[in-house]
């Protein structure tokens, strides 16, 4: 290991040194300040003659008196069982007061790509106990599916309901397979992380949960380290050690904004609204470590979060996760401020692995049509809110009456149930029959005409079972 | 990729520097576009850009932990595929590796670096039937035989196209029959040149043909929307623009399972690995409707997902064209289709960006509209250099940012190819699938196959199709005023005309791509249903006229049936469609 004091600049979070023997592209490296603190880097640019580094800890204090050390290898992530139960910092340090980590294993965190040939294609069902989520976009094994919010929105709550309430309908001889869940912060708050925490201790799921927090006071670069240290370790406990994983990322938005922080200071080209043109294979090499691997007992599920800024879809962070996942849960304002808990528009989220893991053997028969069913309806009567406004409810039709009464419904009773309460998928579609039941039989075209025999409830008085 | 079987290695070169993918090279001894091998794992790289000594190289593979100060060799040749029978059933990645292949020889599902593997298997023999005889003049382009390469496909074994020189022509000196591989010589010519079913081609220069020819056929997909208002032509261009979420890859995937094309090439460029595991599980499985073989018999997928390694990702498109111009070689029609196009114009964006190129319009380079065309051009019906006629038909799909067509990959997309399928957030949102917007989308090959639907589906199919977009554009006029008065404050015809446009809609645009029966629609079929709805439509005028309330008309028991019509089994639909029209005409007429 070679020691440099070479440092020929320093801008931002990037420090340049001159080299006379050559370093690797990725490398770790060392920088030790003149008070003797250690500051970690990578190499992001390596010629014969100088190397671009960027520190994951920040800049300052390093001067040109600094020296630099090459570690000769790639940034790896300590792997073994034991970290469930562990907190960890955004680097991967144990921040618990725990004991050591005793690594079984030292793993590239840049993960390599799984074969498409050897995947398993994603279809077992993973029921959140969330209706607006099983029933209407629902979960599988494997799947990625992340959900698009907005500043101030209950997304946090969502996602700890989630990993409270995620289990897999066990099959017989499946008893191996164990849930758990790892947890990336990226830039979040420490009053979020309390929040986080509290609920993980209070509902014991820390016992199954590894926690990576990189806080909001944080450095920025670091961010760019966190999910790779996440799911690599989610890759160890679901490939090599059987476990279902469940990977929550939260939030994507303040990775995105290292990214372009680095590129800013890289001097590079900036692609749209500053961002770098890479983001799209960036965010790709890490959404695209969800999945299934044949042969293979266990699985990798994602659910990153990430706050839409202005609440805009199009932006290029929402825009570029919405093309790599496999859809997206939709946290709606509006709904938020009518008070609906969760407040999930079924409308723009999409699952699409849904129609592979639900039907007959897997969550029930009619589950497909109920769902088109209640989103054709349900939109139906979102575009005559509409027109409500304008010439009042009296004009309209004693059928388009139906679909406003449906989608009012709809989300009083269906998505409306609140952070406590865990609804079963048979729960959830009876809700679904129910409301459907309130509209004429030849409007429902999209459910198979058995299902409508078995589960049509005649009377519209029926009696709506209560949320408990 | 050939270059596992090469061993001729030229010069070595060092390497000066690495940033990502891009990495340059001092001293290496090598032309653009060669190939080259990058490190002391042998990366797997394409020479992009010579200035003096300094050659850039962009790698295919990841380069974590490459170093300045390693070696480069060059291969002494351009980027190339394996041209032979083994590729249909193959699935491979952005430079023709065969995933499977892949998959044991690094003994994991994850991929490694530095493993090459040929794109056919060279140890494979195929049972070779000579079509020509000893003492036969062949010519570049010949079939000198076939060779059964999977149920649906006979393979044509062809004197390659830079063997003889132009309008020359050379004897067959000696052919036999038999078991080869496909490296052993199956015909040798009066030149000394030896044929084997193996040959090579550099993926980014076009196959040499005769000329392009008008087309005149379409490529039925089984979609009725497509079939019905907006074909394509064999031969023909296309891209499918749209926001995420809006139904591409299904699209997509429905014309790769149904579209009656003789083999069809399927990339996924950058899309999602998962999707990719689908195509490649349920392939195998599903019949193909034309000929009942195995989807896959006639199928060759090239994945390159998000994941992989960007540089390959730029060249999974030139992989897969060159394998369908191949295909068409042999007088085969091709279809080709591209999961995204936009994700293959990132990836020159990120090389680009990579060389410090000076960006044209949103940071994408100044020659992504040359590329663009470069490619699509390569689709096209044509006339072969051995006399067959072949074509290839370009499927694109574009995922533009925000679902904002402006942008410039649909923009530079829109310029070159001629039919266009809009798809449209609205109408996925409301689950209306294929969520294919009728008023954006168009395709200008409508006029040149109205002559083979006349003959081989209806005489009239040019005239209903026209009352179908009638009724579907005036009901969108209709709506603007429904938005703002309310359906019942409408004239009764009006009202009616909208009924009829739901009826348009539900039973006939859409269709259900999860659905046995429904997913692939017969041209007979969506002919029908579209006469049925006429029949609806021109009885329940009659009605309207004999003064019978709008209500009344909708309200006829038979009517929602029209909706069912896509679920029939093909082979029934017609009676059913039959039966239904009766029904409509005697419970209509009996209301007045």
């Amino acid at each position: 290991m070679k020691e440099y004091q070479t440092i020929t600049e320093i801008s931002g979070p990037l420090v340049f040194a001159e080299v006379d023997e050559p370093v690797g592209y990725d490398e770790i490296v060392e920088i030790e300040t003149a008070d003797g603190e250690v500051r970690r880097g990578q190499v992001l640019d390596t010629s014969s003659g100088t190397v671009a580094i960027q520190t994951f800890e920040g800049t300052g204090g390093i001067d040109r008196e600094s020296s630099v050390r090459f570690l000769g290898e790639t940034m790896k992530m300590p792997v073994t069982e034991d970290l469930l139960g562990r907190v960890l910092d955004g680097s991967g340090n144990p921040i618990d007061d725990g004991p050591d980590i005793v690594p079984d294993e030292r793993r590239d965190i840049v993960g390599a790509a799984i074969n498409p040939y050897s995947r398993e294609y994603p279809e077992e069902f993973i029921q959140t106990g969330v209706s607006a989520i099983d029933g209407m976009n629902t979960l599988v094994r494997g799947q990625k599916l992340p959900i698009f919010s907005g500043s101030g929105l209950p997304h946090n709550d969502l996602a700890l309901q989630i990993a409270r309430q995620a289990t897999v309908p066990e099959e017989e001889g499946d008893e191996d397979s164990e849930f758990a869940v790892i947890f990336g912060a990226m830039g979040i708050t420490a009053e979020e992380a309390n929040e986080f925490m509290d609920d993980f201790e209070r509902t014991g799921a820390l016992e199954r949960s590894v926690v990576f927090m990189n806080l909001a006071d944080d450095p920025a670069v670091e961010r760019t380290v966190t999910p790779r240290l996440a799911l690599t370790t989610a890759e160890y406990l679901a490939f090599d050690k059987g476990y279902h994983v469940l990977v929550i990322l939260t939030d994507m938005t303040n990775y995105c904004e290292a990214l372009r922080e680095i590129g800013a200071a890289r001097e590079e080209v900036p692609g749209r609204r500053g961002y770098p043109g890479y983001m799209y294979t960036d965010l790709a090499q890490l959404y695209e470590r969800a999945g299934r691997i044949k042969g293979q007992e266990g699985s990798v599920t994602q659910i990153p979060i990430l706050t839409m800024p202005s609440d805009d879809i199009t932006h290029p962070i929402p825009d570029l996760t919405g093309y790599i996942t496999e859809g997206q849960i939709l946290v709606d304002r509006d709904l938020n401020s009518q008070g609906l808990q969760p407040p999930i528009n079924v409308l723009p989220s999409l699952s699409r692995l849904m129609d592979d893991g639900i039907g007959e053997g897997l969550t029930r028969g009619d589950h497909g049509g109920v769902s088109d069913q209640i989103y054709a309806a349900y939109a139906e009567g979102e575009d005559l809110r509409d027109l409500v406004n304008i010439v009042g409810r009296e004009a309209l039709s004693e059928r388009d009456n139906k679909f406003l009464d449906f989608a009012d419904r709809f989300e009083e009773e269906f998505v409306e149930q609140g952070y406590d309460t865990n609804r079963d998928i048979d729960e959830t579609l009876d809700i679904g029959w129910d409301l459907l039941s309130m509209l004429p039989k030849e409007e429902l075209n999209r459910v198979d005409e058995e299902y409508i025999e078995e589960y049509y409830v005649e009377e519209e008085s029926a009696e709506v079972p209560a949320d408990d | 990729m050939s270059k596992a079987t090469d061993s001729d290695v030229r010069e070595d070169g060092i390497i000066e520097s690495v940033s990502g993918p891009v990495v340059t090279a001092t001293d290496l001894d090598a032309r653009m576009n060669d190939v080259v091998y990058v490190g002391h794992e042998g990366l797997m790289g394409e020479v992009i850009e010579i200035e003096g000594n300094l050659t850039t190289i962009q790698v295919y593979e990841e380069t974590s932990g490459v170093s300045p100060g390693e070696p480069v060799e060059s291969t002494g040749a351009p980027l190339s595929v394996d041209l032979g029978p083994g590729m249909l059933d193959s699935i491979y990645d952005g430079v023709q590796r065969p995933l499977d292949v892949l998959e044991e020889k690094m003994g994991s599902a994850f991929l490694d670096r530095g493993v090459d593997a040929p794109g056919i298997d060279l140890e494979q023999t195929w049972e070779f039937t000579p079509e020509v005889e000893e003492g036969d003049e062949v010519s570049n382009g010949s079939i000198v035989g076939t060779v059964p390469e999977t149920e649906s496909i006979d393979h044509k074994v062809m004197v390659p196209p830079d063997t003889l020189g132009e309008d020359e022509t050379a004897e067959v000196v000696s052919i036999e029959s038999g078991a080869f591989t496909v490296e052993e010589t199956v015909a040798e010519l009066d030149t000394g040149d030896e044929i084997q079913m193996r040959q090579e081609w550099p993926v980014r220069e076009a196959r040499p043909t005769v000329n392009k020819q008008t087309p005149t056929e379409p490529l039925t997909s089984g979609q009725r929307i497509l079939d019905g208002l907006f074909p394509l032509a064999k031969g023909g261009t296309a891209a499918i623009p749209g926001p995420f979420g809006s139904g591409k890859t299904v699209a997509q995937q429905s014309l790769a399972k149904f579209a009656d094309a003789d083999i069809v090439v399927y990339i996924g460029c950058g899309e999602r690995g998962n999707e990719m595991t689908e195509v490649i599980d349920d392939f195998p499985d599903l019949p193909d409707p034309q000929t009942g073989n195995p989807l896959m018999a006639r199928t060759c997928l090239i994945a390159n997902t998000s994941n992989m390694p960007v540089a390959a990702r730029e060249s999974c498109v030139y992989t897969g064209i060159t394998i369908a111009e191949y295909y068409r070689d042999m007088g085969y029609d091709v279809a080709l289709m591209a999961d995204s196009t936009s994700r293959w114009a990132e990836a020159m964006r990120e090389i680009s960006s990579r060389l410090e190129e000076m960006p044209g319009e949103e940071g994408y380079p100044a020659y992504l509209a040359a590329r663009l065309s470069e490619f699509y051009e390569r689709a096209g019906y044509f006339e072969n250099i051995n006399g067959t006629e072949g074509s290839v038909s370009a499927i694109g799909a574009v995922s533009p940012p925000g679902g904002d067509f402006s942008e410039p990959v649909t923009q530079n997309t829109l310029r070159i190819v001629k039919t266009f399928w809009a798809l449209d957030a609205d109408l996925a949102e409301r689950r209306h699938f294929p969520a294919i917007n009728w008023d954006e989308s168009y395709s200008l090959y409508r006029d040149q196959l109205d002559p083979w639907f006349k003959e081989n589906v209806a005489d009239d199919w040019p005239d209903q199709r026209q009352w179908a977009i009638d009724v579907l554009d005036e009901e969108g006029e209709l709506q603007e005023i429904v938005q703002l008065v309310g359906k019942d404050a409408l004239p009764e015809d009006q009202q009616l005309t909208l009924e009829v446009a739901r009826f348009l809609k539900e039973a006939w645009l859409q269709q259900n791509a999860l659905h046995d029966v429904d997913q692939y629609c017969p041209p007979e079929k969506t002919y029908h249903i579209l006469g049925a709805i006429k029949t609806f439509n021109d009885e329940a005028f009659d009605a309207l006229e004999a003064g019978v309330p709008v209500d009344e008309i909708t309200d006829i028991d038979a009517l929602p049936r029209l909706n069912r019509i896509g679920t029939t089994p093909d082979d029934e639909a017609e009676e059913f469609v039959e039966e239904l029209e009766e029904e409509i005409t005697e419970q209509l007429r009996a209301l007045y």
